[in-house]
């Protein structure tokens, strides 16, 4: 069984790791290269110019400033909003329900919640931008929440929610909680399948209640998996940017109040024809994404516990 | 509450608990069942709307949007199928699909299993190299992407895009089946190399079809995965608007709408667009929860 193993291994991996290396490793060094030069991406010519483009980059008011300040407010939302509430439903259908005879089960229905819960995740961006421009239009587009407001005779703001600078980057973000939530319910909720009964029913002989049940057992041997959650959540808050394609006006307006860091991108690159520029940005992107797994690796609980 | 239990064996000491926790209990109860049901209805409502709305003609649409439609407007979804083309999109994507997530699954199975099961050297190198793919922001590459699809002539052609689809598609596939053909026994591929098994025949016929529940799951993701794919079209399959993949025509569908201001035939799309999702999520939900989260188990 050694004869052959070589070509054996060299066979098999040549093709993916080729096309893997042309399509995805090429593109993205080629990436780092192009923020170097001045190159707009249209013509053959192109001088490299260093750093210039990275120090051009903080003096962008109009679209790169606005940007950062809103994908730094995505970065700190979503994922706090996401894994509370995602922890939260999570206890609720493992170990909130009713104990009978001392044992800690779901609340009934929890297959239910699962199923319904979890379905957004399924859908794609296209769809679910379609659905909440909708969801949030103004009253005389037929809106939902417009419609309602006005039904029970409260204010609606007059151009829909993505229309208006103050709700429109909360209307997103919303939108993305609302999609994300039930990944984390479910992976939540097989991390919590693994702690043994025996923990929370010796809680509960101790008079534990639920509240310090989850605190005191449940999240401490949990934190592994909100971590991972975590680095999830922030690459996904970072890359924001179809559903504002889809949803806003001007994508990323009203007046730049939803510009994110992945949509400048993409306006420099396919809009403005500077390539060089764009590319600068991603750069400094995909640093903040591997900066932000290393701390939050790093940063962890020290010791784990075995049970 | 019963003092007497049929699995005394887990009973505990203090059968009922106190009076006090119970009431806490109690309203909690409420509390947590009324949350749980809100989000609920969230995620049934918006979805549910826009089925009821996708049969209303579009002045009701934009007069009454909380009633019901007067008649069941099919004629939205006609025009979605004919005018908006949304039955060419399906089968655009049907088209990619088939060699895409087919290639994406050989090529991945075949990576995963050398570096699960094979040691040599640069073998974590390689591992590592498709996870951290996992970790790139796409628009870094999109240009890049583009140009070198240009240079080989594949841009705005699908076998440039179902390329594409394997390449990207690789990172989370290597990652989810490396660590499964890890988990697979030993002893059935140390009796089949006894037998006489060449490596790849004890691939082929004997580790593939152990690993069929971990294939499933990532297949399932994968089509998932594609059929959402609307980054990668939007900007590799750009030129024609008829050879537009699902997502991408359903964008394009809600560009157009703005001018036309046919809302019926756009949600009607939508909704279509939502079927084929929606059923095979109903049937391998199991599955597919267990293959999205599994990934991020480390």
């Amino acid at each position: 069984m050694k004869h052959g193993r070589y070509p054996f291994i060299l066979s098999f991996l040549a093709l993916p790791v080729g096309l893997y290396a042309w399509l995805v490793i090429l593109p993205f060094a080629q990436a780092f290269q192009i923020s170097l030069t001045d190159w707009s991406g249209s013509t053959n010519t192109f001088n490299y110019i260093g750093f210039d483009n990275y120090a051009n980059l903080f003096k962008d008011d109009r679209l790169v400033i606005p940007a950062l300040q809103h994908t730094g407010i995505i970065l700190v939302v979503l994922p706090v909003v996401t894994i509370a509430l995602g922890l939260f439903f999570a206890f609720m259908l493992n170990l909130g329900g009713r104990s009978r005879q001392g044992r800690i089960e779901g609340v009934r229905g929890s297959r239910f919640h699962k199923i319904v819960f979890f379905f957004p995740q399924v859908l794609s961006v296209a769809i679910i931008g379609i659905l909440w421009k909708q969801v949030y239009a103004p009253e005389n587009f037929g809106g939902l929440i417009t419609g309602a407001l006005t039904a029970v005779g409260l204010p609606a703001p007059a151009n829909g929610f993505l229309a208006d600078k103050r709700f429109v980057l909360a209307a997103v973000i919303g939108v993305l909680v609302w999609s994300a939530v039930g990944f984390y319910l479910v992976f939540f909720s097989s991390a919590m399948a693994s702690i043994p009964r025996d923990l929370y029913e010796a809680g509960i002989i101790d008079g534990a209640g639920r509240f310090q049940m989850f605190f005191k057992i449940t999240l401490p041997l949990l934190w592994d998996s909100v971590q991972t959650a975590w680095i999830y959540l922030s690459i996904v808050a970072l890359d924001v940017f179809v559903l504002v394609y889809m949803m806003t006006p001007e994508r990323g307006g009203p007046d730049a109040a939803s510009e994110v860091v992945g949509g400048v991108i993409w306006k420099y690159a396919f809009n403005d024809g500077e390539q060089a520029f764009a590319s600068a940005i991603g750069v400094v992107l995909f640093f903040a994404a591997l900066t932000l797994a290393v701390v939050s690796l790093r940063f962890g609980p020290r010791e784990r516990i075995e049970y | 509450m019963a003092t007497e239990t049929t699995t005394p064996e887990r009973a505990p000491a203090r059968g009922g608990g106190d009076p006090a926790p119970r009431r806490e209990g109690a309203v909690f109860n409420v509390f947590s069942h009324g949350f749980l049901w809100l989000w609920a209805l969230m995620v049934i409502i918006p979805v549910a709307w826009i089925v009821v709305t996708s049969f209303k003609t579009s002045r009701e649409i934009a007069s009454d949007p909380l009633g019901l439609p007067a008649a069941l407007n099919w004629d939205n979804y006609a025009n979605a199928w004919t005018n908006g083309n949304i039955g060419d999109y399906f089968l655009n994507t049907i088209q990619v699909m088939v060699f895409s997530v087919s290639g994406t699954m050989l090529l991945g199975a075949m990576a995963a299993y050398v570096l699960a099961r094979y040691e040599f050297f640069g073998n974590r190198i390689v591992y590592f190299g498709f996870a951290a793919g996992m970790m790139f922001p796409v628009f870094l590459a999109l240009f890049p992407l583009f140009k070198t699809l240009q240079n080989v002539s594949l841009l705005n052609t699908y076998a440039g895009l179902i390329l594409v689809y394997i390449a990207y598609s690789l990172p989370f596939t290597v990652f989810f089946l490396t660590a499964f053909f890890k988990t697979l026994p030993t002893g059935v591929a140390e009796a089949a190399i006894v037998d006489g098994a060449g490596h790849y025949r004890l691939f082929f016929q004997v580790m593939l079809p152990m690993a069929k529940p971990g294939l499933i799951a990532i297949t399932i993701f994968n089509i998932i995965g594609q059929w959402n794919q609307f980054l990668l079209p939007l900007v590799l399959l750009g030129r024609n608007p008829e050879d537009a993949v699902i997502s991408q025509g359903l964008a394009n569908l809600a560009l157009r709408q703005g001018y036309e201001g046919d809302a019926g035939a756009l949600f009607a799309g939508t909704v279509l667009a939502m079927i084929p999702i929606f059923v095979a999520y109903v049937i391998f939900q199991r599955q597919i929860q267990a293959g999205l989260t599994a990934g991020a188990i480390k």
